[in-house]
């Protein structure tokens, strides 16, 4: 199977743009009612979700082709029993954020030759789609270097693949279940992410296919700790910053997460989701800000009229953001001792763009570096006060946000170091938006 | 950071007439006199402050000089009145837009008469723009002043000095502007001055406060962002513009991530998941009203997020919000306060402040007068000097909202004696001395704008008959009706304008306006016949009562209270009947009064009370002059001292309507005592005691009295408080809870607030309270 098939519906215009969408969520005047909070959000999304996998296949509607096909009512208690344990293939976890559909896969490499030979063609059909190319239609994209190779799961053994694709080709995504006949194989796909709900209509009606509906924070926290106990092929997944101000001698080194709790976890997707991680089942959500991911690409389109994430964070990494803001130097000549305040600290992001003058001195290289700037500086800012409030002085950022985008990690471990006078670890993981994905192939799998 | 802002870019004014469009004199009052300047100059606004005496008229009652009782004369007046002049010292502030600061300059230079100012003080981002200017122009050199700090000084100035300085605000509501009640204690509060950027700042004492945190997304990003993405270029019009828009059409809301599912899911889809979220296209055009709306919402949550985690941090829940992001613009105090109980879950409260854009003019003013130590003052806002907050209507046209703002004016009287709480409030920090809030009560307010309207003619009529010897008394009356009538005025559209509108609010700014125009005591004379006319009768009223058996007195005493206060010329009622008929008297006012059981009527529990032991010490708030002190109060303090309860009898400080002053109580009360040797006595072993208020009001704030009374009743152990009148005990002190018993009583001389208490006119009010163990 070409990529073309896969990808066909979905050749749009599109951007692979930042981040899996969290509830991440600020308040909207005049309509939210103000006991709503995303606290409650949580519960019920996991609540009113995720029927366990087994026992809603316990009805199983379809003659399911696969391993064994034997009528007799022992085998079939055999089937059965098995199959608690272990899901038939194909294995996928899906996250749906706002903006970036998240896609786990992963490919048993220990098959048999009996299995072979049962294997349904469509099966075999998706492995080898998914497996043998790296882009699928003009939207798709494997991130072939965040593949984990020779992974055991659920007793089989193989290799995690790792795609994404824009939230926004969802409907070709499905369609495209339908043409290859997804429902013959399963009824039930993990998904997480709000687009678990929004999509969940189309994906019975058009794909006959059944969400199963998890929780994206529980699945989140799931896969970072599953992807971290794994590792990354023999490699740390979490890494840090040494020197970050200093590129000369800023270097990214491994972390071994030893004793991970607590933790404060910053998913940064389309906005930011802030946890508080006291042990495996044990999180609270602290608070989250809507100033994510999808601002700052939202305002770089708006300002620089780029099209792409890519093409967003490659003017940043040209321009020079001290001629947008105005720094605490403009205004107090040096630093502001009275208040302990550097020269060279950010005043007002933007501060400079109320002079006519400067408005027209400035590219659009040094507009996309100031959001930037400005948006991971306030993303440090609001995670360093959680953390003291949390008392907690670890903190790993994840989310799309992040891909590609060390200028973002590296200001991130900077302020935070600064601005806590070096109480605070900025940690990174690198499977940064993956880890809804991961959860939600977990819950399939029943992995605790 | 601090308020620093426009360079140039956004100046607002550049289109508007640059000469001054109110007569200078009426902004820059009493320049003459004036001795001490400082200037805060913000991005777009600047703010001068100078210190300045103002002479008024008093009127002076002083005793004759008799050698003995015989030389009384029936036909003499009891003590003489003189006018005399006094010098009281006020601080003027003025904001107008930096674009006329050059003819203002000018302005103050020809006018500037004293010599002595050598340096001006300046604060505010400007003042370094502007130094060279100033320094040439007034020939003063100018002094830089830290921002914050001047920032803080000003913050604690204002919220110790003005009632009703802060105010939650409520869009949608009625009323939108909900003013706090001071607390005797002002500290620990936070900061959050919304500049350019933003600057937290906690403040524990006078001297001490700490730059806790920031966040350079502040009112710079809103206007350098704003103006890129709108290509709009001034801060008001960008406010505007976000008040048109609709935010949904930009931000990803969660409902756009979760589709319809959020409503079974308990969502709010209207939480904003991403802010510009949708703005992520090359397809698409946005609208400025929506991405301007769009990124208001943005600095709003964001600013209150971390004003809300600041304040959790460090366990504080008055947040105060100050700096051009905020100002009096209703678009962002209600965003600001929408994040805050969002983020709060309601248990921070953002509060605004009437005087914010003074902040710094009064901080910089301070600093420079630190050697005259002006915080061991209690200051008041003039009500007759100062504009008011402006309106707030969003609708309003940002153009038009920078004419009206042209020039805005607080002007503050300096209290000659410091002001503190009643040391007997139950709880001070709940205290509130109105019985009604009129920017509350709609109905009630409209009643008594109306009511004061109506009594306007009256009282121009008394101020003119009280200078017959004046030649500009007439004209002088004439500019007072134009004031007070066009404070009525704004009161009507603007409640909120002075904060909470009271009937209190309402009799005081007529004093300050009064004053304003020269009449400080349009009562005297009248004051003085009555008290001459009662004097006589005392004797007789006296025999009287002391001819009755024990329990036929008390009540008699508890009837001659009431029926004394029947006299009152503040009441219309009354007055109509005084002035038509001078001979009404004592008995007849008697006859006036409800029959018991009255409106309110605890006077059974009272006499029960009355048969037990003695009061240690009673505190007395007076009201009327002439009968009401004479023949109802003193025959009542007489039975106290009887009793062995000692006495203070609070008068008022300075002259309101006809309520008798300290000053009249004194020569009122050593008239008595010539007559009476109960009293006399008492005087002499201080177990009668004359003591002021320290307010000039027909109206009684117990937070803010006379140290010199609170001292005295700390020291004398008063148990009993006693309050009179409609305006001490009705419109005012209801409702107030004290530690120790209280007996609250007043004649309801105002029909429709008779009526409202469910009786007719002259009902009467006996409210004896004892606070519950």
């Amino acid at each position: 199977m070409g990529t073309g098939r896969f990808g066909a519906p979905m050749e749009r215009h599109g951007r692979t743009a930042a981040t899996s969408a969290p509830s991440a969520g600020e308040p909207e005047l005049g309509g939210a009612e103000e006991g709503r909070r995303r606290e409650p959000l949580r519960r019920r999304a996991s609540s009113a979700s995720a029927p366990p996998v087994g026992a809603s296949a316990e009805g199983a509607r379809r003659d399911r082709p696969g391993s064994y096909s034997g009528p007799a009512s022992v085998s079939r208690q055999r089937v059965e029993n098995l199959r608690k344990k272990r899901p038939l293939f194909p294995w996928f976890g899906l996250d749906i954020g706002g903006t970036l559909v998240k896609l786990v896969y992963f490919e048993p490499k220990d098959i048999t030759a009996e299995e072979e030979e049962e294997e349904v063609e469509s099966l075999k059909s998706i492995r080898k789609y998914l497996t043998s190319n790296v882009a699928y239609g003009s939207t798709g994209i494997r991130d072939v270097h965040l593949e984990l190779k020779d992974l055991t799961l659920c007793g089989r053994k193989g290799n995690l693949h790792f795609i994404r694709f824009p939230t926004h080709d969802m409907p070709a995504f499905i369609q495209m279940g339908r043409d290859k006949n997804f429902s013959s194989l399963h009824t039930v796909f993990c998904a997480t992410g709000g687009g678990a709900y929004k999509f969940e209509q189309d994906f019975l009606t058009i794909g006959d296919l059944q969400l199963c509906k998890l929780d994206e924070l529980d699945c989140l926290i799931k896969g970072i700790l599953y992807i971290d106990s794994v590792g990354f092929n023999g490699r740390s997944q979490c890494y840090y910053f040494e020197n970050p101000a200093d590129s000369e001698k800023c270097q990214k080194l491994p972390f071994e997460l030893k004793n991970p709790y607590p933790l404060l976890l910053v998913n940064i997707g389309s906005g930011v989701s802030i946890l508080a991680v006291y042990s495996k089942d044990n999180y609270k959500r602290v608070t989250g800000t809507s100033l994510g991911g999808g601002t700052f690409f939202g305002l770089c389109c708006l300002l620089t009229g780029c099209t792409t994430f890519e093409e967003a964070l490659e003017m940043a990494s040209r321009g020079d953001s001290t001629k947008v803001d105005k720094l605490v130097r403009d205004i107090y000549g040096g630093d502001y001792e009275r208040f302990g305040l550097p020269g060279w600290a950010v005043a007002s992001s933007f501060g400079n763009m109320m002079s006519k003058e400067k408005r027209e001195a400035v590219s659009k290289e040094d507009l996309a570096r100031a959001t930037l700037i400005t948006i991971t500086n306030n993303i440090g800012s609001i995670a360093r006060m959680c953390a003291l409030n949390e008392n907690i002085n670890q903190v790993v950022f994840v989310g799309n946000f992040l891909r590609i985008n060390t200028i973002a990690m590296r200001l991130l471990a900077y302020a935070l170091d600064y601005w806590s006078k070096g109480q605070l670890k900025a940690l990174f993981s690198e499977h940064e938006g993956y880890f809804g994905a991961v959860g939600a192939l977990l819950e399939l799998l029943k992995i605790p | 950071m601090a308020e620093c802002g426009a360079n140039g870019g956004g100046s607002s004014g550049d289109s508007l007439d640059k000469s001054i469009t109110l007569p200078p004199d009426e902004i820059f009052r009493n320049l003459e006199n004036a001795k001490r300047f400082a200037i805060d100059i913000g991005g777009s606004l600047t703010k001068l402050a100078y210190y300045s005496t103002v002479q008024h008229k008093v009127a002076k009652v002083r005793s004759f000089d008799h050698s003995g009782k015989d030389a009384e004369q029936d036909h003499e007046p009891p003590y003489e009145i003189s006018v005399q002049e006094e010098i009281t010292a006020r601080l003027h502030f003025i904001k107008f837009e930096n674009t006329y600061i050059e003819a203002c300059l000018d302005f103050i230079k020809d006018h500037l008469v004293n010599t002595e100012t050598k340096v001006i003080p300046a604060t505010g981002g400007g003042a370094y723009k502007f130094k060279d200017l100033i320094e040439e122009k007034l020939q003063l050199k100018v002094d830089k002043e830290d921002v914050m700090t001047c920032l803080i000084k000003g913050c604690n100035f204002v919220l110790k000095n003005i009632p009703h300085e802060a105010f939650v605000y409520q869009k949608d509501t009625e009323p939108e502007f909900r003013f706090q009640t001071n607390h005797a204690n002002i500290f620990p509060y936070l900061l959050v001055n919304v500049g350019s950027g933003v600057s937290i700042v906690k403040v524990e004492t006078e001297d001490r406060f700490e730059w806790i945190g920031g966040s350079s997304i502040g009112g710079g990003t809103f206007w350098g962002l704003g103006a890129l993405l709108t290509k709009t270029k001034k801060f008001d019009e960008l406010l505007h513009l976000a008040s048109k828009g609709q935010h949904a059409n930009v931000d990803m809301l969660v409902q756009d991530i979760y589709g319809g599912a959020h409503q079974t899911l308990g969502l709010s889809g209207n939480l904003i998941a991403s802010s510009f979220g949708k703005s992520a296209t090359a397809d698409k055009e946005f609208s400025k009203e929506d991405m301007a709306k769009s990124l208001l919402h943005m600095i709003s949550n964001d600013i209150g997020q971390l004003a809300c985690l600041y304040a959790k941090l460090h366990r504080l829940d008055r947040v105060y919000f100050g700096g051009f992001f905020i100002r009096g613009h209703p678009v962002t105090m209600h965003t600001i306060t929408y994040s805050i109980n969002f983020f709060s879950k309601g248990e921070v409260q953002a509060l605004f402040l009437r005087h914010e854009g003074y902040l710094g003019a009064i901080g910089a003013f301070l600093k420079g007068a630190e050697h005259d130590n002006p915080n061991q003052y209690s200051w008041g806002e003039n009500y007759a000097g100062s504009s008011g907050l402006m309106s707030a209507s969003p609708e309003l046209c940002p153009t038009q909202r920078a004419r009206s703002g042209t020039f805005d004016l607080l002007e503050m009287d300096r209290l000659e004696r410091p002001l503190v709480n009643l040391p007997l409030l139950l709880d001070p920090s709940s205290y509130v001395p109105d019985t009604v809030d009129l920017t509350d009560d709609a109905l009630a307010r409209k009643y008594w704008l109306t009511c004061f309207e109506e009594a306007l003619d009256g009282v121009v009529k008394r101020a003119v008959a009280s200078q017959p010897e004046s030649a500009d008394a007439a004209e002088r009356a004439r500019k007072f009706r134009q004031k007070y009538w066009s404070k009525l005025q704004t009161l009507r559209h603007q409640p909120f304008a002075y904060g909470t509108l009271t009937v209190r609010s309402l009799l005081d700014t007529r004093e300050h306006c009064l004053n304003e125009f020269s009449f400080p005591d349009p009562y005297s004379k009248v004051k003085q016949k009555e008290n001459g006319i009662a004097l006589k009768c005392f004797q007789c009223v006296v025999q009287a009562l002391d001819a009755l058996g024990w329990e036929e007195r008390q009540l008699a005493l508890a009837k001659g209270l009431l029926a004394g206060n029947v006299f009152d010329w503040g009441a219309k009622a009354v007055s109509d009947v005084l002035e038509s008929d001078p001979q009404f008297g004592f008995e007849e006012a008697k006859k006036k009064l409800q029959e018991r059981p009255w409106l309110v009527d605890s006077y059974s529990k009272w006499l029960q009370r009355l048969k037990g032991p003695p009061h240690k010490c009673a505190l007395i708030f007076a009201d009327n002059s002439g009968i009401d002190l004479i023949l109802g109060v003193f025959p009542f303090v007489r039975e106290l001292l009887l009793r062995g309860t000692e006495v203070i009898l609070a008068c008022n400080s300075g002259p309101a309507l006809n309520d008798v002053t300290y000053s009249e109580s004194l020569i009122v009360a050593e008239r008595i005592a010539a007559m009476d040797p109960i009293v006399h006595s008492a005087l002499q072993e201080e177990r009668l005691l004359l003591v002021q208020t320290g307010s000039s009001s027909p109206c009684l704030d117990l937070s803010r009295l006379d140290k010199g009374l609170a001292v005295l009743v700390r020291e004398r152990g008063a148990d009993l408080v006693v309050i009179e009148g409609m305006g001490r005990a009705v419109h005012t002190n209801y409702d107030a809870a004290l530690r120790c018993e209280s007996l609250k009583l007043a004649v309801l001389k105002n029909a429709w607030l008779a009526e409202r208490l469910g009786g007719p006119l002259f009902s009467v009010i006996f409210k004896y309270e004892v606070p519950a163990e």
